[in-house]
């Protein structure tokens, strides 16, 4: 990643306020800058510019100058260089900003375009925000409070649209809410594209919908619901479920690949509803994958571990513990740890450490899919970075566990700590499941699981906090949404009570005092604290491995190193 | 004072006896010859003469030809497009078509003497979906033309190529608006673009510089480099050259087109003398003089119009000279020629509702006040035809259209407003009347929404 360039940086006046902006800036942004909004519906600063929504007018003027000899033309009553305003309103979404220009957002002109613009979108809008989904973080409501007129005058029948038009699996149109801006159709031509929605029929009628024949089916069908800026698409996992002012929002990662998108968590007593991406304009802009969307299933799963066990009895954590240090004491020597791309980096750290007290050798499960290019790259760990950071390990995991069957196979493993990985699906037979002791900490029930001599289960990704180093070399942290099931242990407390079993120096089992531990022992981590970690990560030096062979292909904002 | 004769530039050959639209007609009445000329010339001599001809537009805004064809950027190194607007889709205005139908080497004459001149390798004619006659006579033309070698490779030997290719529309009036058209022409849904930054001399079709002209526009061209630039200006009034044609229609006599010199002939010199005049036993009564979306005038209305020495004069609607400069300062527009006139029988909401109808249908919908409040009109004066009119309706209305004019994307935001805020400027008192006037309504003129 390269710093940007340094940019020229052209001074305006918005409402009386100077503000020196970049080049490029338009007029929406640079009055963002000084606290000034400016309303608008169909920009998006990450999509192409229409200006057809028509809310964004100001009045735009530039300081004036005598044609002929080109010295500024002075206001005999202020003295000050007068402002020539051209007289009809632009839209600020279209205009950059241009040395000198002064923009004005609060004239009775502007105010009385904005009132007009909300007026003729509520015309026809059913105004159901009763039972609308989009209440509460609509902003064809926010605006309306702010800007419109608060009554309307209209007393002609409204037109009627389709009301429930399936666009694909995920994502339900109601066409009489769409106010027409076209966010949907820019951004899966644009973003993800997939050219598949437009609008048919023309004034007031034109209607949004899929070409004949084709759906809306790609994964990041659900942003068209992000960008939505009412209640037009909605998400069918969460339309009617629950209204989005009770629900919490809790900063997370999304955990299906390396791009490590950046996500909000919304729950609601301990119940997350929806997932949704938070904008990071160095990882993901404003999007994030549909895949990513539905992984807080997995924390109300069927499967969901929620029980010590001991050879599969249930049984109390000192017990298991025990029994784990029992294990490797008799297996000394003969002892694997096998760690997970999914664990956090303060987990990976006590996984090494783990490593390091049982004196036993770490494999890493691989998990490879194909890259889309965009925010789903074909390393699909979130944290394979982050195991190198720590130094849990030194090379890529390979495909297959091909050592590690070899070993037990052989005899020289025969008790194995899987963290967080299921060893069935990392290629170990039933046979060599039984042939060898596992330690297991889990979440979901597996074959691993089932065969532990030791099971302990543990916590998702939305039930504890953490950081991921991504693809970039970017360490980014994730908050925990809702506390997780009676029975399960957070992972720290879990490694940290192994490594004393195992004979280790006692172990720090909370994130504060892991990070006392890697910010002490981690030089890329020196002098840091969970707490300082940015919100948006922190880019990390990926200099020390440069020369590994990453598998990740081109993404937003993501370039492979050249190899 | 009698009116002017005609003077037929542009409809020279128009409805001629024996004038036919092949060739071998266009060539025995010398046609091709401007061509052969203006290959001889230098490109930036013709763009020069045109500059001095003072030609303005003939397709609504009457913007200069010249001007528009200095503006295109002939530096970006990207191939220069010339479009010709054939979309004649403003209601009152049949011109164009009769030049397509009966003259149509002209305009390809035309054509290619304004693409030499703007270096342009390929021309399109964008005429409307409702032309299909037009556009099998165009393609014909073409290719009449292409076989003399007066169009295609190397045109009459002078190395220079240009084609000229025909596209239909598919039937919407905004396909009319240059950068609807070029969306259009694209391929794609004729939104109208945003300007900045698309303006079509720099950011046209396929984003390169284009030209737009009208038809009638176009067809001067070749005139211009027949007679000269100079010779050509003192055709009409100054700042107002050359002729144009005028499509009357309405409650006159005579409706049909005419072709004048601008600004020699007054609306009430061409409705009474020309066009003979209203029915019998009827009065002149509203008159839209440059298409639908034009503002109205009140036959019978005066006008006080600055001076350029600062005093001021009178002037009665019927002496208005028919010129673009006289009815912009009268508040209306010479717009695309096409003069709509309305005698006492009509009653001012139920013509309004009409038009209103119309625009609520050709909105493209792109932008929100344009799409919303020309159906909203239209949606108010159905009602009130239809039995159900409020003394406020008039208030509402004037605010509805003050909402949506100078706010939009492109010039349709006016031309669907305009009417109305002329209609109630002009005949606010039958808005007023029309609740307690219980007017029969005549539901089968205008659609209920």
């Amino acid at each position: 990643m390269s710093a940007a360039p340094p940019t020229d940086l052209v001074p305006v006046t918005i409402d009386g306020q100077e503000i020196a902006v970049p080049k490029g800036t338009n007029v929406i942004e640079a009055a963002r800058r000084v606290g000034v909004d400016v309303p608008f519906y169909c920009y998006h600063p990450k999509l192409s510019v229409v200006g057809n929504c028509r809310m964004c007018l100001v009045e735009l003027g530039q300081p004036a100058v005598d044609l002929a000899t080109k010295a500024p033309v002075m206001d005999p009553v202020t003295g000050r260089q007068r402002i020539d305003w051209i007289p009809r309103p632009q839209i600020g979404c279209a205009t950059n900003v241009t040395p000198g220009l002064h923009v004005r957002t609060q004239t009775p002109q502007i105010k009385a375009c904005r009132e007009g613009v909300m007026e003729f979108l509520l015309i026809n809008h059913p105004l159901d925000c009763p039972i609308c989904d989009q209440a509460g973080e609509c902003k064809l409501q926010e605006q309306a409070t702010g800007y419109g007129r608060g009554y309307s005058r209209f007393i002609e029948q409204k037109n009627v649209k389709p009301k429930r038009t399936q666009l694909g699996p995920r994502v339900m149109l109601d066409d009489e809410r769409c106010i027409l801006c076209s966010r949907c159709i820019r951004f899966c031509k644009e973003i993800a594209k997939d050219d598949v929605l437009g609008f048919t029929d023309r004034g007031s009628y034109s209607t949004l919908t899929c070409y004949p024949g084709r759906q809306l089916t790609n994964n990041y069908s659900l942003n068209t619901v992000d960008l939505c800026p009412v209640g037009a698409l909605t998400s069918t996992d969460f339309r009617f479920k629950m209204r989005v002012w009770f629900l919490k929002q809790t900063p997370g990662i999304d955990p299906e690949s390396s791009a490590g998108a950046n996500t909000v968590v919304w729950s609601r007593e301990g119940v997350i509803y929806r997932i949704t991406p938070r904008d990071n304009d160095a990882v993901n802009d404003s999007w994030m994958a549909d895949s990513g969307r539905e992984l807080y299933k997995q924390v109300r799963s069927p499967g969901r571990l929620a029980g010590v066990r001991v050879a599969g009895t249930p049984a109390a954590l000192d017990a298991a513990v025990a029994q784990a240090g029992e294990l490797f004491r008799a297996a000394a020597g003969r002892v694997a740890v096998v760690g997970s791309g999914r664990s956090s980096v303060e987990e990976q750290w006590l996984t090494r450490r783990l490593t390091e007290a049982l004196q036993a050798p770490a494999w890493l499960v691989s998990r490879v899919g194909e890259g889309d290019g965009l925010l789903v790259s074909a390393d699909r760990n979130p944290n394979v970075r982050g195991a190198l950071v720590t130094g849990l390990i030194r090379s890529l995991p390979t495909q297959r566990l091909d050592e590690l069957t070899a070993a037990i196979d052989a005899g020289r493993v025969t008790t194995v700590v899987a963290v967080g990985e299921d060893l069935a699906a990392a290629g170990l037979t039933r046979a060599q499941l039984a042939k060898v002791k596992i330690v297991h900490l889990g979440t979901a029930a597996s074959p691993t699981s089932e065969a532990s001599a030791v099971l302990l289960p543990a916590l998702t990704l939305y039930e504890k906090a953490g950081c991921f180093v991504n693809q970039q070399f970017r360490l980014q942290r994730f908050q925990r949404a809702v506390p997780g099931p009676a029975g399960a242990h957070d992972d720290l407390e879990l490694l940290a009570r192994l490594i004393g079993a195992s004979g280790g120096a006692v172990a720090p089992a909370d994130l504060a005092g892991v990070w006392r531990e890697v910010a002490a022992a981690l030089p890329a981590l020196a002098g840091r604290t969970f707490t300082t970690v940015p919100d948006l990560g922190l880019a990390l030096d990926p200099a020390p491995f440069a020369g590994l062979p990453f598998i990740e292909g081109p993404g937003l904002h993501y370039t492979p190193a050249k190899g | 004072m009698p009116a002017p004769a005609e003077r037929r530039i542009i409809f020279k050959h128009i409805d001629e006896p024996g004038y036919t639209p092949d060739l071998a007609c266009y060539l025995r009445h010398g046609g091709y010859a401007s061509l052969r000329k203006a290959l001889g010339m230098a490109p930036a001599a013709i763009i020069d003469e045109v500059k001095k001809s003072g030609l303005r537009g003939r397709g609504g805004a009457g913007f200069g030809c010249g001007l528009k064809w200095s503006l295109v950027d002939r530096k970006s190194g990207k191939p220069i497009y010339l479009v010709v607007n054939a979309d004649e889709s403003e209601p009152g205005t049949f011109k164009d078509r009769y030049i397509i139908h009966q003259d149509p080497h002209q305009l390809l004459e035309s054509i290619m003497v304004s693409s030499w001149a703007n270096n342009v390798r390929q021309a399109y004619i964008y005429i409307r979906g409702e032309f299909p006659y037009g556009a099998r006579i165009l393609e014909k033309a073409i290719a009449e033309a292409r076989a003399a070698n007066l169009v295609g490779p190397n045109v009459l030997g002078s190395g220079y190529s240009c084609e000229i290719y025909v596209h239909r529309g598919a039937g919407a009036y905004i396909c009319g608006e240059e950068t609807g058209l070029i969306e259009s022409l694209e391929g794609k849904r004729p939104y109208p673009r945003i300007k900045p930054p698309y303006f079509p001399a720099v950011l046209g079709l396929y984003q390169c510089p284009t030209i737009v002209n009208n038809v009638e526009t176009l067809c001067h061209v070749k005139h211009i480099v027949d007679v000269g630039g100079e010779e050509f200006a003192k055709i009409g009034t100054p700042g107002n050259t050359g002729t144009r044609i005028l499509c009357v229609s309405g409650h006159v006599r005579r409706p049909g087109y005419y072709e004048y010199e601008v600004g020699r002939i007054t609306l009430g010199q061409l409705l009474n003398e020309v066009c003979g005049g209203p029915l019998p036993g009827r009065t002149f009564k509203a008159i839209i003089p440059g298409g639908s979306s034009a503002k109205v005038l009140r036959w019978g209305e005066t006008f006080t119009l600055k001076n350029k020495d600062g005093s001021t004069r009178t002037l009665a609607a019927e002496d208005i000279p028919m010129d673009f400069d006289t009815l912009a300062a009268c508040g209306t527009m010479g717009g695309s020629g096409g003069v709509i006139v309305m005698d006492d029988s009509v009653n001012m909401v139920e013509a309004l509702a009409n038009i209103n109808a119309f625009y609520a249908h050709e909105s493209c919908g792109q932008c929100t006040p344009c799409r919303e409040g020309s159906l909203w009109m239209k949606k108010i004066t159905a009602r009130m035809v239809h039995g159900q009119a409020r003394a406020e309706d008039g208030a509402l209305l004037q605010g509805v259209a003050d909402q949506i004019a100078g706010r939009t994307i492109c010039a349709f935001g006016e031309a669907c407003s305009w009417p109305t805020q002329s209609f109630l400027a002009k005949f606010g008192d039958e808005f007023r009347a029309y609740p307690e006037a219980k007017t029969a309504p005549r539901p089968e003129s205008v659609p209920l929404a």
